[in-house]
């Protein structure tokens, strides 16, 4: 892979506790953006950003539509959109919902993939369904890294487990090591 | 980690190629059809197209453009992929709370009152605001003006039918939206459908109007135009968005998607915020 420019994270069922201990290891000022998959309810508000701010030295908001992307900010994709990325911007959709999920992590996964190709790190975490399989085997094809959490730490191991079979993915990590990873990832590409 | 500079190139190169690509495509279909999807969001574009391709049984953006420019009927399918919006009944059901609380007392000043739906889709959220200004007593003073591009959904829009196996979803945010009714005494259910009552319609005027080319038709007191803006490019949204200040009286309000925003257009310091979250907008100049 390139440089990392982006860094893109899907989870699902015990993925609140899992994007705490990879937010919480991110340094203040960490030098790449962050966008964030967690199936979530599709009228919920915005709690979740603020119960991930409490543990982050980053700032965690909800994406708005054509939002620029940023170094150094969480981005979430908010409840009963799709968040896609194009070069630099953020986009949102309303389409069907994908692997029964809306956000889904293959969308996002997918776009990302795309639009950043060998810039882009991806990581899968817990969750009890087969979001993001797809999206890991676009990023490995485009070029990209990804970095999935060991099923044996996950709270919920299908989510991991399906990608690690749906690609040939670099790094099986146990969930403490994955934010040190990142940041080592981050600094040391050129 | 290996670095294979070639390879990466190559995938760079295929990207590239695969946006002009797409590029033709909208071009191809703006000259040949008049459809024009030259400014749509790039990504939600790039998906949806790639969806048809699938579904056409093709594998490249090239083969698709020749299909479509020479069979009409592969046209059309493309038309649906790119231009139906799913939204649900009282979708976001905490922005008809904020509705009922910060505009109908507004509304309520007013003899008569013309709503522009822009981008209805197949009309949920159409006979949503309909049942909720018959139960704050304005629908008869009301005319909703329901738009969209898709004259196939306009047509399923006017039968006020829907899919029964919605009515649960529609249903809990009905009730969360603040309603003061029984939701099922809105429709008669028959088989997989909910028939909704023609009252509800009865004020409403439903016409194809397309956002990207045409002009302003008339002047509104309300316009909702939700989650439509999304599949719209930055250049796009601006258009749009200048549009609806010429169809906008003065003090009208402007309602948009959760995740909308006007922050980054031009018309931002024509509008007060009425309720950010719900994003909820009053012209005052």
């Amino acid at each position: 892979m390139r440089k990392c420019e982006l860094v893109v994270v899907g989870c699902s069922l015990g993925g609140m506790r899992a994007l705490q201990s990879i937010l919480g290891a991110l340094p203040a000022g960490f030098a790449v953006p962050v966008a964030v998959v967690q199936h979530r309810y599709r009228n919920s508000n915005d709690a979740l950003p603020q119960f991930l701010s409490r543990t982050s030295r980053l700032p965690v908001v909800d994406v708005d539509d054509k939002q620029w992307i940023k170094a150094g900010t969480v981005y979430l994709a908010p409840a009963n959109y799709h968040l896609l990325v194009e070069r630099g911007q953020f986009e949102l959709s309303v389409d069907d919902a994908v692997a029964y999920s809306r956000p889904s992590v293959d969308v996002l996964f997918e776009s990302a993939a795309d639009a950043y190709g060998p810039s882009l790190a991806a990581v899968v975490l817990t969750g009890a369904n087969r979001d993001g399989a797809r999206g890991v085997a676009r990023v490995k094809g485009r070029g990209g890294f990804v970095i999935v959490q060991d099923p044996k730490t996950a709270e919920a191991p299908s989510m991991p487990e399906a990608a690690i079979a749906a690609a040939r993915v670099d790094r099986i990590l146990p969930l403490e090591r994955i934010g040190p990873f990142l940041v080592e990832l981050c600094r040391s590409q050129r | 980690m290996s670095t294979e500079p070639e390879i990466l190139t190559e995938e760079q190169q295929k990207h590239d190629l695969e946006v002009i690509e797409i590029q033709l495509l909208t071009e191809g279909i703006y000259h040949h059809y008049g459809f024009d999807f030259r400014d749509y969001s790039m990504a939600s574009l790039r998906r949806r197209v790639w969806k048809r391709i699938y579904a056409e049984g093709l594998s490249t953006v090239s083969g698709l453009i020749e299909k479509v420019l020479h069979d009409p009927s592969c046209m059309e399918r493309l038309l649906l992929d790119l231009s139906i919006n799913t939204t649900a009944m009282f979708r976001d059901p905490t922005f008809y709370v904020a509705f009922r609380d910060k505009v109908v007392p507004l509304l309520r000043t007013y003899p008569f009152v013309r709503i522009w739906h822009a981008g209805c889709s197949t009309g949920e959220e159409v006979y949503s605001m309909a049942i909720l200004l018959q139960e704050e007593g304005l629908y008869d003073r009301c005319r909703i003006y329901a738009t969209d591009i898709n004259e196939a959904v306009l047509q399923r829009a006017k039968t006020g039918i829907f899919p029964i196996g919605t009515m649960q979803e529609n249903t809990s945010n009905y009730i969360a939206a603040g309603g003061k009714a029984t939701f099922s005494d809105y429709y008669t259910a028959r088989y997989d459908h909910a028939i909704f009552r023609p009252g509800l319609r009865e004020n409403v005027v439903f016409a194809q109007h397309n956002l990207v080319t045409d002009s302003s038709f008339n002047v509104f007191n309300v316009i909702f135009c939700r989650n439509v803006l999304i599949y719209f490019n930055n250049a796009l949204q601006e258009r749009v968005q200048q549009l609806f200040l010429n169809s906008m009286e003065m003090f009208g309000v402007l309602g948009l998607g959760r995740k909308e925003s006007i922050r980054f257009t031009s018309v931002a310091d024509d509008y007060e915020e009425l309720d950010i979250e719900e994003k909820l907008y009053r012209r005052v100049r």
